[in-house]
């Protein structure tokens, strides 16, 4: 089976703080939008992408009521 | 090529799973199912999920007879009962996957301490690699006799052996397993009646669970040092699937990215291990319920800075990774077959 659902275009690469996976980014991203590592599910905020690097901050946490 | 297959005491659970895994594996053929209590019924009959895809009957051969013209036996027999056939099925030169826990410990001793019996054939322990993959790959290739493991068992090594490799607790680690019914297998006791059964949360076994020598053996293997470890036992309110809860305390000092590492070395390109962990949605750890019908196994893990504790958690379906699934994977390696044949199946969701 193959299966190609992934955005089109080229992708850049940076690594995840916590995890250590590597967390795809596309090259058209613009600052704002929002990576999730695809390990530990870490969310990160596009801060620039200049001449192909990426440079990511921890996105906000959102609280959540998550207790029971 | 494919091979030819005997499965002993097909009627269980477990046999029923090794033949519905084996019924879309395209390198063996099945050459006998026995059953001694359904001798001549329909196979459809005790595993109906089988029916409209296997169309045979179980036979009451003795397991010589099963499996005189099999490449490899699956003995899916009780606890006690694959001793007294092993011996004799040695002989005929056949390979054999024994379900049972008569061959996975390594020493006597360890049969009388936690099994409280004195095995008859001690001599053939040593000939018996311990059917679990992720730990014992190069000893399964070509190997003519394996022992799978248990399936709390399976669930605590797997979870565990990337921390003790590389990180020593100071404490006992301890094991808390939840389980669901049909890890008591297929015959019905009163403790498994409806009524008793549904809703529990049953505490089983607080101490002194007989795969606990299993998981010090092998934990003990792998790290090279004396792993001491603490299980408790649930029967919980499902029918297939093991979540273990796992406490690791340590002095280290260890931070998330370090047990990440740990992992990330240790199980580098498993088929079936799958890290589950994630910030948000509804499955952030590993949860049974997501694992069922598949013979992945999910690993997640948390520190708890307050006590220097690592919890790791497991879930694995009992009757997949935690018996067929992982010794019809052991038989891929003893063939040299891909790893994955027969296995690759998504679990069910939702289920």
């Amino acid at each position: 089976m193959s299966c190609s659902l992934a955005r089109s275009g080229n992708k850049m690469k940076a690594k995840c703080k916590e995890c250590g996976a590597d967390i795809e980014v596309p090259d058209d991203a613009l600052p704002g939008e929002i990576v999730t590592c695809p390990d530990c599910g870490l969310e990160y905020e596009v801060v620039s992408i200049t001449r192909g690097k990426v440079e990511l901050k921890l996105a906000e946490d959102v609280g959540e009521d998550w207790g029971e | 090529m494919s091979i030819k297959i005997s499965i002993i005491g097909a009627s269980g659970y477990v046999g029923g799973e090794i033949l519905r895994i084996l019924a879309q594996h395209q390198h063996s053929e099945i050459v006998s199912l026995t059953s001694r209590q359904y001798a001549g019924e329909y196979v459809h009959r005790v595993h109906p999920n089988m029916k409209g895809i296997i169309n045979a009957k179980f036979t009451g051969d003795d397991p010589l007879k099963a499996s005189s013209n099999a490449d490899l036996v699956f003995l899916a027999l009780p606890h006690k009962a694959s001793v007294k056939v092993v011996p004799k099925l040695m002989k005929t030169g056949v390979r054999i996957i024994d379900m049972s826990a008569d061959f996975r410990l390594k020493t006597p001793e360890s049969y009388i301490r936690w099994y409280g019996y004195e095995h008859p054939n001690p001599e053939l322990l040593g000939k018996f690699v311990y059917g679990l993959p992720e730990l014992h790959r190069e000893e399964l290739r070509g190997a003519k006799y394996v022992s799978a493991p248990g399936c709390m068992a399976s669930a605590s090594i797997i979870g565990l052996a990337p921390m003790v490799k590389k990180y020593t607790p100071s404490a006992p680690i301890i094991v808390d397993a939840k389980i669901g019914s049909s890890g008591a297998g297929g015959k019905p006791s009163p403790s498994t009646h409806f009524s008793e059964r549904y809703g529990v949360i049953r505490p089983y076994k607080p101490t002194g669970h007989r795969h606990t020598a299993e998981i010090e053996q092998e934990l003990r293997l792998v790290s090279g040092k004396k792993i001491d470890v603490a299980m408790s036992a649930h029967a919980v309110n499902q029918v297939r699937g093991i979540l273990t809860t796992s406490h690791f305390i340590t002095d280290a000092g260890i931070k998330l990215p370090d047990v990440w590492k740990a992992y990330r070395e240790f199980y580098t390109s498993e088929p079936f291990v799958r890290f589950m962990m994630d910030k948000n949605g509804i499955y952030r750890f590993p949860d049974p319920k997501v694992v069922i019908g598949s013979n992945f196994v999910d690993i997640g893990f948390e520190i708890d800075p307050y006590i220097n504790r690592v919890v790791v958690l497991t879930a694995i379906d009992n009757l997949m990774k935690g018996a067929a699934g992982s010794a019809v994977q052991s038989m891929n390696v003893m063939f040299g077959f891909n790893e994955r044949e027969g296995l690759n199946m998504a679990a069910l969701h939702p289920v």
